[in-house]
């Protein structure tokens, strides 16, 4: 009812200029910082950070080194700068791939139903059931440890539920009455998929894309873990955190700024996808 | 009329969105006494659910009581207590509501939900309850209550669940019911159906009804007092005569003026050649897909015939399941027959050919809420079907684009908005623009007008008419309105059960139907009719309307 009411009264006077909401400006700055600091480790870094100095071994933070230096005397900082690149370009071209293969498989199971559906989910489900880490730990055992046999591996492990999603916004959205309406003017099926039922899935993709590079980030790291991750000595924020493992008791500083990273890194990509989501959808945008 | 003390008082309301918030009821008093059936009427947004929710203490989250009193039995309910309150709700006021498919809980069994409210306010014992239950529902002529009562309500169908629904309010002998748009959800005979069945139960118990309406036919068939409501307040009330035969504000004539009646329709041009042939026309929905191959089909329209001439209103009538709409889509070609032919302009449309057809066969949908993609602007909205026009330069179709919009009443500046922004009149303001911006020949209008408020219904049904004489297309309108229907339909043909039972024109239909299925149709309806004084009457039934059963 009330509903209604504003909607009859709603103008859709120029919103005057004013600040983004909150969740897009944190979101945003700490997004532009981290990215510029991976930009700036292709140039400059304080320290090599593949030079090793057995004589500063473990150091504790101090103004030589901002934040200590790890157990082959290498500078934690320079490290962090250096993994920011390699951590967030591999997390960025995962998330990508598992959008798109995600995207065209889920829309096409949804759209066109019967048998490619049913094939198509089949070998879907099938792969969802085993836990993306695992997943991805079989393929690297097969692709090899690489920067990019991680991508492939982690966008292979993350693209079925990708798949699920979209299929489910298609199948939901193929029943509403503009997909009709567009079929009656007279368009072409394809344009239908791309230009009305694409829009729409944006909102929840938007929202999974944001929770899978905190995932990526993660797994990278778990890779690591396990010796099938980038493989030393270049490195990123995961294998920095794998790394500290032995001397989290000693050298805290080792464990907790690639951590800290890992997390800002998270905290950014989530509040710009929510603001990104909010911004895409006209419903929400005036 | 019983004129003891009032069972429910209403005085000097006030409810609010918040504190600051606009007045969603002004000053709104009104009675209830025991027995007596009492109407609100007025459109959407005009605070009449709201005032009948605060009387049960339900107000949704902004909303709250910030003035006046409301009295049920003498009792001030918002000095009561949570649990008092709690006690009153089911025992003493019953509430039905306007969604059948989504008022029943799809996870329990009927039941329990029906067992629920006993168990709350009675000390009866689990035997007692159950046989309370079955005799209910034999009550409301439900044949088998055992199997009922252990079935899920998605095996019933809406009207079914709505007496379910009501069957279980009933069941605690509530003192006053609230019945909010009982039957908005449901077609003329499941309607009538629904009505006739609570007026005998809160006949038997003594229970008033609060009933909350838009449609003031309805009203008239079946109140004793009607509260006239616009933005908040109550603009006019009294008995049902006096404000039918004599209404005094100007807001009331207006929704008795917007009620369909039988207008004069535009001379046809006279053809020889029907602008669409059906014949024969089977078509059947697939199965359900099962896990190996499917289920049987489903026949949903039977060798239907058909034709429409150019600039004809062909009404198809009748209730929900009994086809139309699948007709209605085999002739845009969302549907594939599976027998029968169809031919618009002598050309079978399954034919190679089928551009013209496409073309000059458009759809106006139902819902104005889903027929819209959110994510378009109106103007691109209506820019779309000109796509497949490349005759037109973008000079043209921006013209194109700007002329339609004048043509069903919008401005300019709405080329801009999105769905959202509009109200349900607009928006289907702009579904229909959709289907005319190519001038078409012919369009199919599925219930293009059963989502909306009366005035605008009535707004709708004039831009139509304006906008046929204008642009001179065939339609067909499909609905089971039947006053909208005789207001603009040049001939009606109803359906039932997948096949068309009649087809004639107007007045024949009307005035003199012949099949029994038409007939109830029609007996379900109750159209007001205008006296000479200006007043309003129910129109008496002719004899050979009542339903033979």
């Amino acid at each position: 009812m009330t509903v209604s009411l504003l909607s009859v009264n709603a103008t859709p006077a120029r919103r005057p200029l004013r600040w983004p909401p909150a969740n897009a400006l944190i979101g945003g700055t700490l997004l532009v910082l981290l990215i510029s600091m991976a930009l700036v480790g292709v140039f400059w870094t304080p320290y090599d950070p593949l030079k090793i100095d057995l004589l500063s071994r473990l150091k504790a933070p101090s103004a030589l080194h901002w934040l200590g230096t790890d157990e082959f005397g290498r500078d934690v900082l320079s490290r962090l700068i250096i993994g920011a690149r390699t951590s967030l370009w591999i997390s960025l071209l995962t998330v990508c791939l598992a959008l798109f293969f995600g995207s065209v498989i889920g829309m096409l199971a949804g759209y066109l139903r019967g048998w490619t559906d049913r094939l198509l989910m089949m070998i879907n489900d099938a792969l969802l059931a085993f836990p993306g880490i695992l997943m991805a730990l079989g393929l690297m055992a097969i692709i090899g440890a690489s920067q990019y046999g991680i991508v492939l591996a982690l966008s292979i492990a993350y693209t079925p539920s990708v798949v699920r999603v979209v299929r489910g916004s298609v199948l939901s959205l193929r029943e509403r009455e503009f997909i009709e309406a567009s079929r009656v003017i007279g368009n072409s099926e394809f344009y239908t998929l791309y230009r009305h039922i694409a829009p729409n899935c944006v909102a929840p993709l938007c929202v999974l894309a944001t929770s899978m590079f905190g995932w990526t980030l993660l797994s990278e790291s778990a890779l690591s873990f396990l010796g099938l991750g980038v493989p030393p000595p270049a490195a990123t924020w995961g294998n920095m955190l794998a790394a500290s493992r032995p001397y989290i008791a000693n050298a805290t500083w080792l464990g907790l700024f690639p951590g800290l990273f890992i997390a800002l890194a998270l905290v950014a990509i989530n509040l710009f996808g929510d603001a990104l989501r909010d911004r895409l959808d006209p419903r929400m945008s005036r | 009329m019983p004129s003891q003390k009032p069972l429910l008082e209403v005085d000097h309301l006030l409810i609010r969105a918040g504190a600051e918030g606009p007045l969603a009821v002004n000053d709104l008093s009104f009675t209830v006494a025991p027995g007596e059936i009492v109407a609100l009427v007025g459109e959407s947004g005009s605070g009449k659910t709201m005032a009948a929710r605060a009387a049960i203490g339900l107000l949704p989250l902004p909303m709250e009581v910030c003035g006046g009193a409301i009295r049920f039995e003498g009792q001030d309910l918002n000095q009561l207590s949570c649990a008092q309150l709690r006690g009153i709700r089911g025992a003493r006021i019953g509430m039905v509501f306007q969604e059948p498919m989504v008022s029943l809980n799809p996870a329990i069994r009927i039941g329990e939900q029906m067992a629920e409210g006993l168990r709350l306010h009675t000390d009866l014992d689990k035997a007692q309850i159950r046989q309370r239950c079955v005799d209910m529902l034999t009550r409301i002529g439900i044949t088998d209550p055992e199997r009922c009562l252990s079935a899920y309500p998605h095996e019933f169908s809406g009207g079914m669940r709505q007496r379910i629904m009501l069957a279980s309010v009933m069941l605690l002998r509530p003192a006053l019911l609230i019945a909010d748009e009982p039957t908005t959800a449901l077609d003329c005979l499941a309607q009538l159906d629904v009505i006739e069945l609570m007026l005998e139960l809160t006949r038997e118990q003594g229970t008033a009804i609060l009933f909350i309406s838009h449609d003031l036919s309805l009203v008239a068939r079946y109140a004793h007092k009607v509260v006239v409501m616009r933005h908040g307040q109550a603009v006019e009330q009294g008995s049902i005569n006096h404000i039918l035969l004599a209404p005094q504000h100007a807001y009331t004539r207006q929704l008795l003026e917007a009620l369909p009646k039988r207008g004069e329709l535009a001379a046809l041009p006279a053809t020889d050649k029907p602008l669409v042939e059906i014949t024969g026309v089977s078509i059947e929905h697939p199965g359900q897909a099962r896990f190996w191959g499917q289920a049987q089909p489903k026949r949903a329209v039977h060798s239907a015939n058909l034709c429409i001439a150019a600039g004809e209103t062909l009404a198809l009538v009748g209730g929900s399941g009994s086809g139309k709409t699948t007709l209605g889509r085999a002739l845009v070609g969302l549907v594939k027959p599976c027998s029968g032919e169809i031919r618009f302009k002598g050309i079978d449309i399954l034919k190679a050919g089928q551009r013209d057809h496409r073309l000059q066969c458009q759809m106006i949908f139902q819902d104005p809420y889903s027929s819209l993609d959110p994510r378009m602007r109106i103007g691109e909205t209506l820019a779309e079907p000109l796509r497949h026009l490349p005759e037109l330069s973008e000079e043209q179709k921006r013209q194109r684009v700007a002329t339609t919009l004048v043509d069903i009443g919008l401005s300019e500046a709405f080329m801009e908005r999105f769905p959202h922004q509009l109200s349900g009149g607009q928006r289907q303001r702009v579904a229909i623009g959709r289907a005319l911006v190519r001038h078409p020949q012919l369009v199919i209008a599925d219930e293009p007008i059963s989502a909306l408020d009366m005035t605008i219904q009535k707004q709708i049904l004039e831009l139509f008419e304006r906008l046929q004489a204008q642009y001179g297309f065939a339609c067909l309108f499909i609905s089971h309105d039947l006053a909208a229907v005789e207001r603009i339909a040049h001939r009606v043909a109803v359906m039932h059960q997948g096949h068309i039972v009649e087809i004639g024109s107007r007045e024949a239909v009307f005035d003199n139907p012949l099949h029994p299925y038409t007939r109830q149709l029609l007996a379900a309806a109750s159209p007001l009719e205008q006296l000479a004084s200006g007043g309003y009457r129910l129109r008496p039934k002719p004899e050979n309307l009542q339903p033979t059963p």
